[in-house]
């Protein structure tokens, strides 16, 4: 690049000559066109509205999967049960940034027993049903290695559970009690009462918070292929996609595009460490201005004489 | 002016106003001869497409969260909320990169930069709780996603993305207002400090002797 003339006051009153610009004609004639592709995009594409899964739903259509979450969020051995904050305090369960454990800090702000939370607290609520009773109480009753070892053998069990007309049907097995209470269960989700059990568990009547039964939903292997099936897992860079064929959230693809690559696609921090770097990515991009060699930058590339080539052909000559 | 004027309040507040911004420079109606691009068209395109956005948000949040699943009319305007958002993160998009091609932040235009910049990253946030509010299947994935993101920094514990009512409330006041906030203040650095003129050029001619006329603004103004 040749030596610029003499350094410019970018600040200063523009010397040269001045035209006529009418901003508020710009301004409506804008805003005319971007309401009318809006319009013309509604009518050729209109928006994706794919119904949501329902707990109800899922028992209906893989009554294998259903109970399978449910058995692990019995006996404490789901994914959530294994979280960490901020639903449970399981040791070393968070994501950490070299040493520093921000997951912990923040502390259990939104606790989650799902043994009581996902089974036995719905299981209560059911009436007339003296067999179910008779079993919780004889599973509380129990030493916990019992209850884990009763949970144990049902989930082993499951893969060779049939289910004649939804219900679960396992070979011979020393299930005790959680047998009846997981039938039970499978039948209260049928029927939908387990949708609104989690979400009105605290007996209110208006609720808005539907944070135990998407965790719920999340455990299950029904949840997750649905999502695959619209291409939006986190392999197929689904943070950004949405269902159907829609752009979605194309302005997350750098977010999106760092779990696809190492050390972040197999680390067991990588939520954490894409967080931070894009938190300082995006603090960078906000002070461009005010980095050194990064500010400068847009004269080397020289894009702007295309910006202003008309200017230039006048100046230059 | 009294000096019991003087001192009110108000006349401190509108002399400060008026100092900063004087109507020629708020609203100009020439500009210098350098801002004939297209590139200028995408900021007040941004702008356009945001109104059609909170226009179509507003209809929506009248009706309630509800109704756009159940109605062909609310399904037309949630199309058009989707789509105005597609166009204005497209408009804002090239604007910004536009802007960092011309280093817009050159001659103390430091602080419109940023605020631009941060409008982009709040208007993430905005269209991330839109997606929460959907109340479909994209609504339930993007929070199950979502949630492990925000909680492995400990954010989760305060936003709560599988809380729709928690959601609902960020996307269809709190961070609407902030994007507009920053907008309205972007735009006035914009008027105050004028649009950036360009890099000298490399062998440059003298300056054409034309004075600003009369109307035009004392200082490089644009939008």
């Amino acid at each position: 690049m040749s030596p610029v003339p003499s350094a410019p006051d970018d600040s200063a009153p523009w010397p040269g000559p001045f035209v006529r610009y009418d901003l508020v004609k710009e301004f409506v004639v804008a805003l005319v066109v971007m309401a009318g592709l809006a319009v013309i995009l509604t009518i050729l594409f209109s928006s994706p509205d794919d119904s949501p899964t329902t707990i109800q739903s899922w028992a209906k259509a893989d009554p294998g999967d259903f109970l399978t979450t449910a058995v692990t969020e019995l006996n404490g051995t789901s994914e959530i049960a294994e979280y960490g904050p901020p639903y449970n305090d399981t040791p070393d369960a968070t994501q950490k940034i070299g040493p520093i454990d921000l997951q912990s800090w923040a502390g259990v702000k939104i606790p989650i027993d799902t043994a009581q939370d996902y089974v036995i607290a719905p299981l209560r609520e059911i009436p007339a049903d003296p067999r179910l009773k008779r079993s919780l109480a004889v599973y509380e009753a129990a030493p916990v290695k019992l209850q884990e070892a009763w949970a144990a053998a049902y989930e082993e069990a499951l893969p060779k559970a049939r289910f004649p007309r939804g219900v679960p049907v396992l070979p011979a097995g020393r299930y005790g009690p959680v047998a009846p209470m997981m039938t039970a269960l499978l039948g209260l989700a049928q029927s939908g009462g387990l949708d609104g059990a989690l979400v009105a568990g605290n007996h209110r009547f208006y609720q808005t918070n539907y944070t135990k039964p998407l965790l719920f939903l999340s455990g299950g292997e029904y949840f997750e292929e649905r999502a695959e099936g619209q291409h939006l897992l986190g392999t197929q860079w689904g943070m950004m996609n949405e269902t159907g064929s829609y752009p979605g959230q194309v302005w997350l693809w750098l977010y999106t595009f760092w779990y696809q690559i190492e050390p972040f696609k197999e680390s067991p921090n990588a939520d954490a460490l894409i967080f931070v770097l894009m938190g300082v990515l995006s603090l960078a991009f906000v002070c461009i201005p005010f980095i050194p060699g990064l500010r400068g930058l847009p004269r080397h590339l020289g894009v702007y004489r295309a910006i202003w080539r008309d200017h230039y052909r006048e100046v230059e000559g | 002016m009294s000096p019991e004027e003087r001192q009110m309040w108000t006349t401190w507040v509108r002399e400060r106003a008026v100092g900063a911004l004087p109507p020629e420079k708020l609203l100009p109606d020439r500009q210098p001869s350098y801002v004939s691009s297209w590139i200028y068209v995408f900021g007040v395109a941004t702008i356009a497409a945001l109104i059609v956005v909170v226009a179509s948000g507003t209809i929506l949040g009248l009706k309630g969260p509800e109704w756009w699943h159940v109605t062909g009319i609310g399904r037309f305007f949630n199309s058009i909320h989707l789509w105005a958002v597609e166009l204005f993160f497209f408009a804002m998009v090239v604007h910004l990169w536009g802007k960092f091609f011309m280093a817009a932040w050159r001659g103390g235009r430091g602080r419109t930069w940023a605020t631009g910049a941060v409008t982009f990253l709040v208007a993430i946030g905005a269209a991330f709780t839109g997606y929460l509010s959907q109340q479909n299947f994209d609504s339930q994935w993007i929070a199950s996603e979502g949630k492990d993101g925000l909680n492995s920094v400990g954010i989760g514990s305060f936003f709560n993305v599988v809380d729709f009512g928690q959601m609902y409330t960020f996307h269809v006041i709190l961070l609407p207002l902030a994007v507009v906030a920053l907008v309205v203040w972007h735009v006035l650095l914009v008027r105050r400090h004028g649009v950036v003129p360009p890099y000298p050029p490399k062998a440059a001619k003298p300056a054409p002797p034309s004075p600003p006329p009369s109307s035009a603004p004392s200082e490089g103004s644009a939008p």
